[in-house]
């Protein structure tokens, strides 16, 4: 309803409204003062894959969560495909969106956690399951089959019925991704997906991404994985002190950075 | 370390095939040696002491004419004494149902956002836990004295449209009931909130990002994980209130300890007519343990890569091994034995 009224804003034709267009404008949030984004426009477009970088503490993974409304902003607004994020607008003024609006509009956004957040006391089938069963999309034996498929896709048919606790971090975090892809989002956020996990197990988890990248889906990408960020992001933004200090292709970033902190990030990590 | 024994021990292997092995070669073979166990003298005599003291009791328990167990036995089934039984179940399961509903519901105000329902929770909590239990039931049942008539009218006057007898509305049961309940649920409150606030924070994340709606949140992610840590304390409290219905006896109302007080102040069998809600209480506690032991169980499903066996497997399994050992006949313990297992071994 909203995609009217800020048409104006969003440079794109209709079609795309159903696709995973993320903007976000003059965003700033502050912490007891304390300026953690400081006005941040970007623009993703609908299936493109975008790499979020930057030192710890810059704010990146503070400007994810605000595109999930998990962050409410001080200033400025974020849209997925023309929705605005947590509020409705009506005529000339902005009205707070009740839970049950933030709800449903959330799972437009999928997300994936550095610590995974499976919950435990369900099985990996179940976990999957929850949410598409919870909002009555389809019933419980549907949710099933839809886990068994969505676990396929992640390589791990065999394991259904385990308790995330059985499961190796790579596998919980592929049993993480699945259930963030039962809702069928528009867009998925990774917030450093690979952190928690030990260095044996990040690639299965990145050949899971690797493989969402080509299927279409909106995908935002806080990592340090500068290798996996370069091969498989359409962009890199690059965050220091909540300003985005640089956005551009790959090998523009990594060929040749503009700022300086970007140099002297990239000098420290490749 | 145990590299260097086995290359000793390979070295003496390499020998012993050209010449047979010697008393001292056997000596740096570790492994051809026999084991003595330290021998905890202390540990044994305190041992046979307690175990002195255990039987002491017995002895006096079934020789001391004055438990008059024949009492006991004549009263542990008798009508009345099931009656009360069956009343202080019932108070049991009624109030600990309201009282841990009740509390779960403090515990959700008292974490809530909103400053109204948070700091009324917080009074209630803080008033029921400062009023003793026994105070609380008394002052129930004589709630007449304050309120004559209880009923629905115009607030602020005098005015009823449906009103009853205080008296007849609040009988001794209501009364139990309510001072039961109302200070259970101030207990569990605390309980319930202690095990929500246990559950990690990035569980609601999680449910908030998937867009699950608040009673899926609560009763389905966060509650049963609290469980794990609201579960001991909410079966202490269980057993606490079962042995706590006997304050209700102020107010003459006829549960266990009631009927068993009545019985012995007519036949002044004091001591074995205690024994009976004792022995009553001893059974419910068990069963009460008994339950706490498989719920508890059930909540750690996830909490645990493999669920430790329950004491009926242990026993089976320990009964199946001790079934086999008697098949089989005893190894010889012999040095030679010993020298084959540690060959076996070094292969």
């Amino acid at each position: 309803m909203s995609a009217t009224t800020l048409a104006h804003t969003a440079p794109v034709s209709t079609d795309a409204a159903t696709r995973g267009l993320v903007e976000i404008r003059g965003v700033s949030k502050s912490y007891s003062g304390h300026e953690v984004l400081h006005d941040v426009n970007l623009t993703v477009q609908p299936g493109e894959v975008v790499a979020i970088l930057g030192p710890s503490g810059s704010g990146k993974s503070t400007l994810l969560r605000t595109i999930n409304h998990l962050e409410s902003v001080d200033r400025g607004w974020v849209t997925v495909d023309g929705q605005l994020i947590g509020y409705e607008q009506r005529g000339d003024k902005l009205f707070e969106l009740k839970e049950k609006d933030i709800l449903k509009r959330r799972t437009q956004v999928g997300v994936v956690f550095q610590n995974f957040n499976l919950f435990p006391h369900l099985t990996a089938a179940e976990n999957i399951a929850k949410a598409p069963v919870a909002l009555k999309r389809v019933s419980k034996s549907d949710g099933h089959e839809l886990a068994l498929g969505l676990l396929a896709k992640v390589g791990l048919s065999d394991k259904a019925d385990a308790y995330p606790r059985q499961l190796s971090g790579g596998q919980q975090q592929r049993v993480a991704i699945a259930r963030a892809l039962a809702l069928t989002p528009k867009v998925l956020l990774f917030d450093e997906p690979t952190s928690a996990l030990d260095p044996e197990l990040v690639g299965e988890v990145l050949d899971v991404i690797r493989d969402l990248a080509k299927l279409g889906t909106t995908l935002i990408i806080v990592t340090h994985e500068i290798g996996f960020a370069r091969e498989v992001a359409d962009r890199i933004v690059f965050i220091d002190g909540g300003h985005v200090l640089e956005v551009g292709t790959p090998a523009q970033v990594f060929g040749s950075p503009t700022h300086a902190r970007t140099k002297e990030f990239l000098g420290k990590v490749l | 370390m145990t590299d260097t024994v086995e290359k000793t021990s390979a070295i003496q292997a390499g020998t012993a095939a050209s010449a047979p092995p010697t008393v001292v070669n056997r000596g740096t073979d570790y492994n051809a040696l026999t084991v003595v166990h330290t021998r905890h003298y202390l540990r044994w005599a305190f041992g046979a002491l307690v175990l002195f003291v255990v039987l002491q009791l017995a002895w006096s328990l079934v020789t001391n004419d004055r438990y008059g167990w024949d009492v006991v036995a004549k009263y542990f089934f008798s009508p009345a004494i099931l009656r009360g039984l069956g009343l202080t179940l019932t108070l049991t399961a009624v109030a600990g149902s309201l009282g841990f509903l009740l509390g779960t519901i403090l515990a959700l105000a008292r974490l809530s956002k909103s400053p109204i329902l948070n700091s009324v929770s917080w009074s209630f909590i803080w008033f029921f836990r400062s009023v003793p239990l026994l105070v609380q039931v008394l002052i129930w049942y004589n709630l007449g004295y304050l309120y004559p008539r209880l009923g629905f009218g115009i607030p602020f006057t005098d005015a009823y449209l449906v009103d009853f007898d205080t008296i007849t509305l609040i009988s001794q049961f209501a009364a139990a009931v309510l001072g039961l309940s109302l200070h259970q649920a101030a207990y569990s409150a605390e309980i319930i909130r202690g095990g929500i606030l246990s559950v990690d924070q990035g569980q609601l994340e999680a449910s908030a990002a998937l867009g699950l709606p608040r009673h899926v949140r609560v009763l389905q992610i966060i509650l049963p994980q609290a469980a794990r840590s609201i579960l001991p304390n909410a079966f202490n409290e269980i057993i606490g209130l079962l042995k706590g219905t006997s304050i209700v006896s102020v107010i003459a109302l006829g549960e266990l300890f009631y009927v068993a007080q009545v019985i012995y102040n007519r036949n002044q069998q004091v001591i074995p007519l205690l024994l009976v809600a004792v022995i009553w209480y001893i059974i419910l506690t068990t069963v009460l343990s008994i339950g706490q032991y498989y719920v508890e169980r059930h909540f750690a499903r996830g909490a645990e890569r493999v669920l430790p066996p329950t004491p009926i497997q242990t026993a089976r399994r320990w009964i199946s091994v001790q079934w086999a050992r008697l098949d089989e006949p005893t190894p010889p313990a012999t040095s030679a034995g010993i020298d084959a297992k540690s060959e076996s071994f070094r292969l």
